[in-house]
Formats: C-alpha cells, structure tokens, sequence
C-alpha cells in the first residue's frame, strides 16, 4: 500500500525506515564484493606471468586511463545531482541527471571496449597469456556491471516519464542505483590502482 | 528517536549538494594524486605502491561516506554489519590466496 502513496505522504504515515528492499540490494553488492575481491586474487596471483607477451607497462596507456577515471568519477556526481533532485520530486531534473550520467558511463565503456579493441588487434588478446586473461576477466566483469547499469538507467528514465509523482517504490529503485553506480565505482578505484597503476611503476 | 530519525534523514541518510561535491573534490584530489605520484618517478617502487595503496584506501572510503553514506547511525547498523563481514570475508580470502600461491611457487620453482 505504500507503493501507491507519494514521497512525503509516506513520510507523514510513518517516519523514514531503512527499507529491506534496499537492504536485500546492499547485501547483493556485498556478494558482487566477493566476486570482485576473487577476481582481484587471480589477477595478483598471474599478474607478472607474461608467457614472453608483453607486460602491462608496455600495453596501458596513463591519457587513456585517466580519461576513463574522469568519466566515472563525473559520472558519481551527476547521478548524486540525480538523486538530490528526486529527493525534492523534480523528475524532469532526475531525468536530465540520469542521461547525463548515462552518456558518461557510455563513454566509459565505449574508451574500454576500443582499449580491448586495441590489444585484440595486437596480438594481446586475453589468450596470450595468464596475466593477460586475468586482466581481461577482472576489467571486462567491471565492464559489464556498468553495461548493466546503463540498461537499468535507461530503464528508469522510460519509468519516470510516466509519473507524475516519485512514490516510495520509485524512489528505492533509484536508491538502489545509486548505491550499484557508487559502487563500481570503488571497484574501479582498486582496477586502477592495482591493475592499470602498480603495473606501469 | 523518530525526531533524530527525521534529521538524519534531510541530512546524512542521502546526503545533499554540498557532500557531494565535497566527495567529488576529494575524490579528484585523491585520484589525480594517485596518477602524479606513479607518473612523476620520484618515489622507489615499493614506496610508489604504498603511496598508492594508502590513497586508493583514503579514496574507497571518501566514496563510501559520501556517496553511498555509509554512517554509524542505528538505521545503518546492519548494512555496516554484512559490510565488515564481507571486508573480513575478503581480506582473509585474498591472504589466503596470496600466501598459499606463493608457497606452491617456492615450492615447485615455477618462479
């Protein structure tokens, strides 16, 4: 019942309760935690066995990277803007924020997705060599979980074209975006530390 | 605590303008410090790797506070809970790995 019900008249019912929908969600990026955290071990358990390939010094590009840093980076802040604005119910803002956000992890993507390109083409694809497969698994699974995202932010802007108010429902599933974007984020943090970073010292 | 409860929910429960753009310098600051230590060659590389292992911790956390507000209120408490399980959960996992890998290595000279 509380679906039907609007934001602040929600509020009015019954004071602000951290909802287990959004709990159940937390705990699955807790799991997804666990994925990365495996993938993180295989990477530094085969990330100097080169098999005479090249190495990550020769393959990573430091302008590549940051602009790719950039974008996510931008791209947390543009959705908090989001979210700032659905807590005050101006959805046409929500909307703007969250294509802003979409086109930079499209961005994003689209720079990753040429970088793979790129080392395909090479000869340094993920079947050269351990670390390379590593690599591929560990940043490709980073990958798909922001191509996720940006299905999912397409999904609710199509949503919230079709409301006049932002309910409770709406706004955990905007919660709950939230904290998937911010997320992969901080994955991406550790991706570039340890894989892109320590490997070109 | 329903009067807290209502505080906490136009402040830090999902944050406001300002915290986020101070998470969003922070994280620059964070990240391009990052970058110019491993670009400028000053530091051995033992120390560069620390550097950066001690500003990607800082940056994990900035983004926690700010962006998924992570706090230390009551309503927070389970989230943080499953939250150190898995943080202990990894950190033993990847120990583990490290320390049992690098023993098999020794141990059959694949290194």
């Amino acid at each position: 019942m509380a679906h039907d019900t609007t934001l602040s008249d929600a509020h009015a019912e019954h004071e602000h309760h951290e909802l287990p929908t959004v709990f159940g969600f937390w705990v699955y990026l807790m799991t997804d935690c666990i994925i990365f955290g495996s993938l993180f071990a295989v990477f530094a358990v085969l990330r100097n066995q080169f098999a005479g390939g090249p190495t990550g010094k020769e393959l990573f590009e430091i302008s590549g990277l940051a602009l790719e840093t950039a974008l996510l980076l931008i791209s947390s802040i543009t959705y908090g803007f989001g979210m700032i604005a659905a807590h005050k119910g101006q959805i046409k803002s929500v909307q703007m924020w969250l294509a802003v956000t979409f086109l930079l992890g499209l961005g994003f993507v689209f720079l990753e997705l040429r970088e793979f390109a790129h080392m395909i083409a090479d000869g340094a694809g993920p079947d050269r060599s351990a670390f390379l497969s590593a690599f591929f698994t560990l940043v490709s699974t980073h990958g798909l979980h922001v191509s996720c995202g940006l299905v999912w932010l397409v999904v609710m802007i199509i949503q919230l074209s079709g409301v006049s108010a932002i309910n409770e429902r709406m706004m955990n599933k905007l919660t709950m975006l939230s904290l998937f974007w911010h997320f992969l984020d901080i994955v991406w943090i550790c991706v570039f530390t340890y894989v892109y970073l320590a490997s070109m010292i | 605590m329903s009067n807290d409860h209502s505080a906490a929910h136009e402040g830090s429960s999902h944050g406001n303008a300002t915290s986020y753009i101070i998470g969003f310098v922070l994280a620059v600051i964070l990240t391009a410090a990052a970058f110019m230590v491993v670009m400028g060659h000053s530091l051995s590389p033992s120390a560069t790797l620390m550097a950066i292992t001690v500003l990607a911790a800082i940056q994990v956390v900035v983004h926690l506070i700010f962006f998924l507000h992570m706090s230390t209120t009551a309503e927070q408490a389970w989230n943080n809970k499953v939250f150190l399980f898995t943080l202990g959960f990894v950190a033993i996992f990847f120990v583990g790995t490290m320390f049992i890998m690098d023993n098999t290595a020794a141990h059959m000279m694949s290194r």
